[in-house]
């Protein structure tokens, strides 16, 4: 108990001091302010963009991208995951396949999306939607691979068929893959929204972000930073929880390392 | 001999090879209805192997398996595997394991529970109906396990080192505890062991696999000693030490075989 309370006056020192640090470097123009902002200025302008009826309506669409990049992409993954994990065949004729595809850097899809989909939402979910589903398919594919065979062998023995042990067997067993995948697709679909909101919209953070660069706001460029990861650090924390929901069967060492 | 009709496993010529390792080879083993043999063997010698080709979880180089009178395809309904490792689902409470059977055969969920709450007080676990595997002790494990292949009342009952693994008082305690249920219905088990004295104490015919490669039957003896049985006790009577002095004659040369290599 000591020990954590210790850690967290650290962390908060930690913080505390480096923005210190940044402000009297700012103030004594060790640090351009031109091009390094200072971190009271990037604060009032995050209470001058909350105060904007308009900031809200970027983030909304930039968490509609993210949770739609989110959810298509981890329902793909996971179907695509269990699907290949119990069909060999389809798996070996698919496998260069899917290593081609996940090699392509997805940055330079995004004009295509753009092209394809045009400048609203669908660009920027597509764009997530590639990133998200290669994570969440290859944990799943993972998980169901690493089945104890014990386990698989008991269940078979007890009578279970197909439909029973994808439920009871394999979907249980890589849920810790695929819910330690989650925590990293939920940034990934972020990644999506903001870096095609910011390659081509007219509307979401990146697009505000981008705003910002082209006339060399860096106080606003900080500033769209600081909301993006306030953003992903909520939706994290609401993975997290429901992560230790599912897992909840598991052995406290191993279920919930928590980092915030 | 036994008559072919009440034979629950017979296992004719039985092989089993894998690449150009040949672990079994001609194994024939009858095992009666309601009958209790042990299959002891040196480690290494394939018991383990015989037992999931009995169960069906492996298909055998050569040999007929026939269960209840037919031949065998596959896992069987009627046939409980206890297996030697933790086998139990992990993400599912011990009262849902128990129960995980009789859902797979299409029993209602409500129903199933109510069933395994039986189950889970007779072998000892209530209370323990919503921990999880990993906060049961190893014996409580076994507990569940047999509960779970027992609800599903088989005909024969597949035990392969179940008690292996146990500290030497809880496996005792669960020998006993086996020896009980069984009682009730005297179901047809083979069990496989590569201890002697649990193989004596439980059973009532003795099996002896030669050490491996190209392992086979080299003695079966009856164990004429009168049930019920206390594990413990019977091993320091006249009769148990007899049995066991005329097994070990046999079984000691295999086990140096297997030692040797």
């Amino acid at each position: 108990m000591l020990d954590k309370h210790k850690v967290r006056l650290y962390q908060i020192g930690l913080l505390v001091g480096s923005l210190t640090l940044w402000e009297a470097m700012a103030r004594y123009e060790l640090l351009d302010q031109f091009f390094f902002s200072r971190p009271l200025s990037i604060l009032s302008r995050l209470f001058e963009l909350l105060a904007t009826a308009d900031t809200y309506r970027h983030l909304s669409i930039t968490f509609t991208e993210t949770l739609l990049a989110f959810i298509i992409g981890t329902a793909l993954g996971i179907g695509a995951g269990l699907w290949l994990a119990l069909a060999p065949m389809a798996l070996k004729v698919l496998t260069p396949y899917i290593k081609a595809f996940n090699a392509i850097p997805r940055v330079v899809l995004a004009p295509i999306f753009t092209l394809w989909f045009g400048l609203g939402i669908a660009s920027k979910v597509a764009l997530g939607v590639t990133l998200v589903f290669f994570l969440t398919f290859f944990n799943t594919w993972q998980g169901v691979r690493e089945v104890n065979p014990v386990v698989l062998a008991n269940a078979r023995m007890l009578g279970a068929g197909r439909g029973h042990l994808l439920r009871h067997v394999y979907l249980p067993s890589a849920a810790g893959w695929i819910i330690s995948s989650l925590r990293s697709a939920i940034g990934f679909a972020v990644v999506g929204a903001v870096v095609g909101e910011y390659l081509g919209s007219a509307a979401g953070l990146g697009y505000l972000i981008a705003q910002a660069e082209g006339v060399f706001d860096t106080t606003g460029v900080f500033a769209g930073m600081t909301t993006m990861l306030v953003f992903v650090l909520i939706l994290d924390w609401t993975v997290s929880r429901v992560e230790r929901r599912i897992l909840a069967w598991r052995p406290a060492a191993s279920a919930g390392e928590e980092m915030i | 001999m036994i008559e072919d009709g009440n034979a629950a496993v017979r296992l004719r010529g039985i092989s089993a090879r894998f690449g150009s390792h040949t672990a079994l080879e001609g194994v024939d083993i009858d095992v009666c209805e309601g009958e209790f043999v042990a299959l002891v063997g040196p480690t290494g010698c394939g018991k383990s192997t015989l037992l999931n080709v009995v169960a069906g979880l492996a298909l055998p180089s050569s040999g007929d398996v026939h269960l209840l009178g037919e031949t065998m395809k596959g896992p069987d309904r009627r046939t409980g595997y206890l297996f030697q490792q933790d086998a139990l689902l992990p993400w599912k409470t011990a009262l849902d394991n128990v129960a995980a059977g009789l859902i797979f055969r299409g029993e209602d969920i409500k129903e199933a529970r109510l069933k395994a709450q039986v189950w889970i007080d007779k072998v000892h676990l209530k209370g323990f109906e919503n921990h999880y595997p990993h906060q049961l002790s190893g014996g409580m494990k076994k507990r569940v396990g047999l509960a779970q292949i027992l609800i599903l009342d088989p005909n024969i009952l597949l035990m392969d080192e179940p008690f292996s693994a146990l500290d030497i008082q809880t496996r005792n305690l669960m020998e006993n505890e086996l020896l009980r249920l069984w009682q009730e219905d005297r179901k047809t088990v083979l069990f496989v062991t590569h201890d002697l004295e649990e193989a004596i104490a439980l059973a009532d015919r003795v099996v002896v696999l030669s050490a491996g490669p190209r392992a086979s039957v080299i003695g079966d003896f009856e164990v004429p000693l009168a049930r019920p049985r206390d594990v413990m006790e019977i091993r320091l009577t006249e009769a148990f030490l007899e049995i066991y002095r005329r097994i070990w004659g046999i079984l000691r040369g295999e086990v140096m075989k297997s030692y040797a290599r």
